[in-house]
């Protein structure tokens, strides 16, 4: 078994980079670059401002196309919380040239998979069809781009699955309410405090015009753009994209204000109370987020951190608070980099039976100090690259994570062209780099505490009543 | 209309030409005796890897509730040589990831990694270390044991859970797939249970493997005879039993959330029965088809009563459930339970429409190339296949299965299995 002996200190004071993972990563990296060549992106923006992206990827005859806004719920205002989110269910509620219903019906009569998300950037719409149905659905897309119906009495049903959508993924999740009430304390001026899904009052009180001012402001061709990943040719996509999307007229955009969080003073706290069974211990900490691909250092490394105290079963959160000190029964860290608005290193777990949420709390602030005293060891910093740079391969497997990947850096305002600059500027963190963040960033004063004090269901679930008819 | 139905019936035929056939499935045993199913696919470096075993929950011993589940843990944690940390920063150094789990059937081991060879050798050798000379070292096993309760408590905590749980208890009674873990059962398991569980199950007759990726036919049989050399040729086992069907019965389950959960099903279907593509196209219309299904319809569609609702079909060695289910707001659980019972109700006496049969065929044949667009996707295909003894052909003749279904067909393959006198119903905080 590991423990936390003598040697792990040795552990944490190498500084040298053994020869396997050198040359390891120097192949994978030479690997990455040569792939290109099997799935080659083109780009192309029409005259109204809509960017179509077009990854070809020949291995099999289907197609991912997906249509992107750049408007989530951090453009939502106060009241009206949760409307982009119930836009993007309207989307499927009709338009003049094809009724309610009709959009999923063509899309399945494709022998397509369809679905669409909202996020607090963006809100996305997608289609997987065989590749012959591209075309049909770029017709479809750029039909509701412009043109819905929203019918007032399909709104007020739409409205009411989603209060059960919000019943079912939150109000009985006790660990999504944690994290509801986590961010919605963390940022106090910033609208990353609203969650995507809406408050369920503001949900009781949209009304139809509420949709259709969401609709009008941010459903254009200049706010959008169209990813496609698969088997056709790029010229041939762009030229369906601007057979379909072409004619759409681009819109004045409304102003977007930038509603930055003024400084934290000190530390914040909360708990919530639910039915549940085990404890949870959620920690946040404000961090920055990549704006400058080329200039930004911080980010990577943060990236970087979270995969060596979390990103395998071997990583530092498993080997020493789940196995070694057996503290948590389930323990992670993890960052996103990109996003429109700030960002959050999220550190969380569970105590195992007999230890409390404060001991997981003062076990993850350890692993945080060993990081800030001692750095981390060459081989852990390149055992988290090479994860990263097989996870980059593994990604190519999957038309739609090409898609998203795509996307998601998009809607944040990185090209996706900068992709590979991503990976060479993770390749690039020093184990010095990993120290600093470690103590420029987690301090007390940009951390908000969240602890699930889990309560006895009231009367213990059990049977009411069997009957045999 | 007439130019609807006719775009219609011109798809079809179109759509049956477009499905290509499925990947080339080749087969054959090891010298220790598992099944083995491989797909060469080059276009990226990859490989994938899953073993199966007959070592699902339904092969547990009485009394031994959640052996199964912890004894798949344990065996990547601790091998002759090397403990769990060795273990995974082996994987993590090449890339590798290791995934599986247990269902009622299957106990599944899953790698993925580059196909390099000197990628693949790493990740290979301790594949094969994990499937020969696992060693369940005694710390290991209890803090496994303390997680898995800790666990099991907190999903007995959740409504989704209770509900699902009943409802298993309630299709299948003292059938081994009606079995579940508890934290009594989980918390009397001893090592010695995971090794004899192990011992008797993780055998080469019992296992099947799927190889798809960036490898020859002469290095999948080398790869496979020598993960499968050292596993146990033990006896071939016994089958397991038919279930009976229950009576129809309704049970309730008190519980403080939000929204009540409500559960139908029965047991229904076995792999490999010739009832399969019947009740696959009909369920499409029923409640399979997302949107354009009748449950989506009437439950979500016109009354607003829910955000998930489906029906579905889980083929397993024996008769594996029929399964519908919702979640709605407390105060409309009744209703949402009448409109479900309604539709189902008219569905087995009338079955789909003409233009339903049309739209399933149409997206059922459609959407196949999707099945197998990617590595991973085939993985799970072939996996089955091979589990399951199904065709080879059965990816290559799924198209022309389900184009042949009739009206007919669909109406007398639900009146055999779906019989309400038979259906459970499982209702988790109602009112």
């Amino acid at each position: 078994m590991p423990t936390l002996s003598p040697d792990t200190t040795k552990f944490y004071q190498k500084r040298f980079m053994p020869m396997r993972q050198v040359r390891l990563i120097a192949l994978l990296l030479a690997l990455i670059t040569s792939l290109p060549a099997l799935a080659e992106t083109f780009e192309k923006q029409l005259p109204n401002g809509l960017r179509i992206i077009v990854r070809e990827d020949r291995r099999a005859p289907t197609v991912a196309h997906m249509v992107w806004y750049r408007a989530g719920s951090m453009d939502e205002t106060n009241g009206r919380t949760g409307i982009a989110h119930v836009l993007e269910h309207m989307m499927f509620k009709g338009t003049p040239g094809a009724g309610p219903g009709e959009f999923s019906r063509r899309v399945a009569a494709a022998g397509g998979r369809d679905n669409a998300f909202t996020s607090r950037d963006y809100t996305a719409y997608f289609q997987q069809v065989p590749k012959q149905k591209l075309a049909e659905m770029m017709q479809l897309e750029a039909d509701r781009m412009r043109h819905l119906t929203l019918d007032p009495g399909e709104f007020a049903q739409e409205v009411r699955v989603v209060m059960e959508e919000r019943r079912l993924r939150t109000e009985d999740q006790p660990r999504s309410l944690l994290f509801e009430q986590l961010t919605a304390t963390a940022f106090q001026t910033h609208p990353y405090r609203v969650p995507v899904i809406g408050w369920m009052n503001d949900l009781e009180n949209l009304a139809p015009e509420d949709a259709r001012h969401w609709y009008d402001s941010w459903y254009a061709p200049n706010n959008a753009y169209v990813v496609v990943v698969g088997d056709i040719d790029h010229q041939q996509a762009f030229a369906l994209a601007e057979e379909h999307y072409g004619p759409l007229q681009a819109r004045q955009l409304p102003a977007r204000k930038p509603q930055q969080e003024p400084p934290q003073v000190g530390v914040r706290r909360l708990t919530v109370k639910a039915p549940a069974e085990l404890p949870v211990v959620m920690m946040a900490y404000k961090v920055p987020v990549i704006r400058d691909v080329e200039q930004d250092i911080d980010p990577f490394a943060l990236q970087m951190l979270a995969a060596v105290l979390a990103g395998h079963d071997a990583a530092r959160f498993s080997k020493h608070l789940v196995r070694a000190q057996r503290l948590a029964v389930e323990a992670d860290a993890s960052y996103d980099p990109t996003a429109r608005g700030p960002g959050i290193f999220y550190l969380h777990g569970s105590p195992s039976a007999g230890k409390t949420r404060a001991e997981l709390e003062a076990g993850l602030r350890a692993e945080i100090d060993a990081v800030q005293q001692h750095g981390v060891a060459v081989d852990e910093l390149a055992r988290a690259k090479a994860q990263l740079i097989a996870g980059q391969i593994y990604k190519l497997d999957s038309m739609f994570a090409q898609a998203m990947e795509i996307g998601q850096l998009e809607a944040v305002g990185i090209s996706h062209t900068q992709n590979q600059r991503l990976i060479e500027k993770l390749q690039e963190v020093t184990v010095g780099q990993v120290q600093a963040v470690a103590s420029k960033y987690f301090r007390d004063e940009r951390l908000t505490v969240a602890e699930l004090d889990p309560q006895p269901l009231p009367q213990a679930a059990r049977a009411l009543s069997t009957t045999a008819h | 209309m007439t130019c609807c139905k006719l775009w219609i019936l011109l798809l079809v035929p179109l759509a049956t030409q477009v499905a290509t056939a499925g990947p080339r499935v080749e087969h054959w045993q090891t010298t220790a005796g598992a099944r083995v199913n491989f797909v060469e696919t080059r276009a990226l470096p990859i490989l994938d890897i899953q073993v199966d075993f007959a070592a699902g929950t339904a092969r547990e011993p009485d009394g031994r509730a959640g052996v199964a589940s912890l004894t798949r843990k344990l065996v990547e944690l601790g091998v002759a040589g090397m403990d769990e940390t060795q273990i995974a920063s082996r994987l993590a150094d090449v890339g590798a990831r290791l995934s599986g789990g247990v269902d009622q059937d299957r106990a599944s081991v899953v790698l993925r990694t580059l196909s390099m060879a000197d990628k693949r050798r790493p990740a290979l050798d301790m594949l094969r270390a994990i499937l020969a000379t696992p060693q369940f070292p005694a710390d290991v096993f209890a803090r496994e044991k303390a997680r898995a309760l800790a666990a099991l408590k907190e999903s007995l905590t959740k409504p989704a859970t209770l509900g699902s749980r009943s409802l298993w208890s309630a299709m299948y009674g003292s059938h081994p797939y009606g079995r579940q873990a508890t934290p009594e059962s989980v918390a009397a398991l001893e090592r010695a249970d995971v090794v004899a569980f192990h011992g008797q199950t993780y055998t080469a007759p019992r296992a099947t493997l799927a190889i798809v990726g960036d490898l020859s036919r002469a290095e999948a049989e080398a790869v496979a005879e020598e993960l499968t050399a050292a596993l146990p040729a033990a006896p071939g086992m016994a089958a397991i039993p038919v279930p009976q069907l229950p009576p129809a019965s309704e049970e309730r389950i008190a519980h403080p959330a939000a929204q009540a959960h409500l559960l139908l099903g029965l047991p229904a279907l076995r792999r490999g029965d010739p009832d399969f593509f019947p009740l696959l196209v009909g369920n499409y219309s029923l409640g399979g088809g997302g949107f354009v299904s009748r449950l989506v319809k009437a439950v979500r569609d016109q009354r607003g009563l829910a955000y998930s609702v489906y029906s579905y079909f889980q083929p397993l060695a024996q008769m594996g459930p029929f399964r519908i289910g919702l979640q709605t707001k407390k105060a409309q659980a009744q209703e949402a339970l009448e409109v479900t019972r309604e539709v189902l109700g008219r569905f087995l006496a009338q079955g789909p429409t003409e233009e339903e049969l049309l739209a399933a065929k149409q997206n059922l044949i459609g959407s196949f190339p999707l099945r197998l667009d990617s590595n991973s996707k085939i993985l799970g295909s072939v996996a089955l296949i091979g589990f399951y003894q199904l065709p080879l052909d059965y990816l290559d003749r799924y198209p022309e299965n389900v184009e042949k279904v009739t009206l007919d067909d669909i109406k007398a393959a639900f009146a055999r299995r779906v019989s309400p006198e038979h259906l459970v119903t499982v209702i988790v905080a109602g009112e």
